[in-house]
């Protein structure tokens, strides 16, 4: 299957995998230990699918404001993704 | 919690996953991958990492089309809702009279869009249009090719006329989902047309009104079609909403890379909207059922 349309680059689908890999992780879980909507510091009940979804999005906005405000790398907002992302779901 | 044994039904939205993934996914992707290259022609592309969204985060004519684009959003949403309502609850409920009004305020939801912005263009005019003739007949100097403030006037206007009977008629489907009894409790209560309308009526419709603020939304924020053919986004910027922006970047000046990281921020501002909307909605609805 030709797929060059798609104008792949290694860092575009080194993004994709991770984020399939996470959501069949999250998919697996679940129907290992099905979520149940519950209270945390968000609020808003959320069951971890919702927290996951928070967890993304606020961390594709983070990223933006990062490039937007200053020049500093991206590691920096990624490895605070990776932290918010942990303190979401364990505790959001 | 109890498990289903049985997870067949799965298999069921298979065919609705093949198509999301082929009509959004696959091309999302896609966009993704291009906007992180400078695309000289199809196949021949240069990674260049974040430079075309540091680019247009600091872009002063996006900032203005999306200015412009928030505000048109929550213009037509403030006018479209309550009036929406308003006509659902003026609407008969029985006789003749309901085919003939559902008809009639249908009618603008089949028109397409290209030719929505063609009868404003006309209509509008002031010197052949019978709507921008009457209005200067008013002895008010109205010109939507010349005045930025009449333009917008004019688009909104041409919106509010094309959307609302879409939050009409969800409106009027969620009255009429309403049982009877309630009516009848609350005529045994004495509650007044305002009492009715808030505890009985308002919180019944709020599945509907939740589409209806969804879909008015989404659509309001992506617009094209009809400012393009009614004013073609002047005069000057004051009615280039972020879908043309994002149309004259992409087609008008071939600027594939740019265009797919604007996009993505495009996608990124709908999404947050639309869950914030629907979190807002269903916290409402937990409140009034209670």
């Amino acid at each position: 299957m030709d797929l060059t349309w798609m104008a792949w680059t290694l860092p575009t689908a080194v993004f994709f995998i991770t984020i399939a890999t996470l959501l069949a992780g999250m998919t697996v879980w679940d129907l290992a230990q099905p979520s149940v909507a519950r209270k945390g510091f968000l609020p808003i009940a959320t069951t971890r699918g919702d927290r996951f979804f928070i967890g993304l999005l606020s961390g594709a906005w983070l990223h933006l404001a990062w490039l937007g405000l200053t020049d500093l790398p991206l590691w920096y907002p990624l490895a605070a993704l990776v932290v918010w992302m942990i303190v979401l779901l364990r505790w959001g | 919690m109890e498990k289903w044994p049985d997870n067949k039904a799965w298999f069921l939205v298979l065919p609705v996953v093949v198509l999301v993934c082929f009509s959004a996914i696959i091309p999302l992707m896609t966009v993704v991958n291009y906007s992180v290259q400078d695309i000289l022609q199809p196949g021949m592309g240069f990674f260049v990492g974040t430079e075309w969204f540091e680019r247009i985060l600091h872009d002063e004519r996006l900032h203005g089309a999306l200015q412009r684009q928030v505000l048109f959003s929550l213009t037509v949403l403030l006018i479209e809702m309550p009036l929406g309502i308003a006509i659902a609850l003026a609407l008969p409920t029985r006789g003749w009279g309901v085919s003939a009004c559902l008809v009639l305020l249908a009618l603008p939801l089949l028109i397409p869009w290209n030719v929505v912005g063609t009868i404003w263009q006309i209509f509008a005019r002031g010197d052949i249009g019978l709507g921008g003739a009457a209005v200067k007949a008013l002895g008010l100097n109205y010109n939507y090719t010349a005045s930025a403030t009449d333009a917008w006037i004019t688009v909104v206007i041409m919106e509010v006329w094309h959307w609302t009977p879409l939050v009409a008629l969800l409106a009027y489907a969620g009255l009429r989902a309403i049982p009877d009894a309630f009516y009848q409790a609350a005529r045994i209560d004495g509650a007044s047309a305002w009492a009715v309308f808030r505890y009985i009526q308002l919180p019944k419709m709020r599945g509907v009104l939740t589409i209806a603020l969804l879909l008015r939304f989404m659509d309001s924020f992506m617009i094209y079609t009809e400012p393009f053919v009614l004013t073609g986004g002047g005069p000057g910027n004051a009615t280039t909403f972020l879908s043309q922006f994002l149309t004259r970047l992409a087609v008008g000046q071939f600027d594939l890379g740019p265009a797919a990281a604007f996009s993505i921020v495009y996608f990124l501002i709908i999404l947050v909207f639309s869950w914030v909307f629907y979190q807002a909605l269903e916290g409402m609805g937990k409140g009034a059922s209670k």
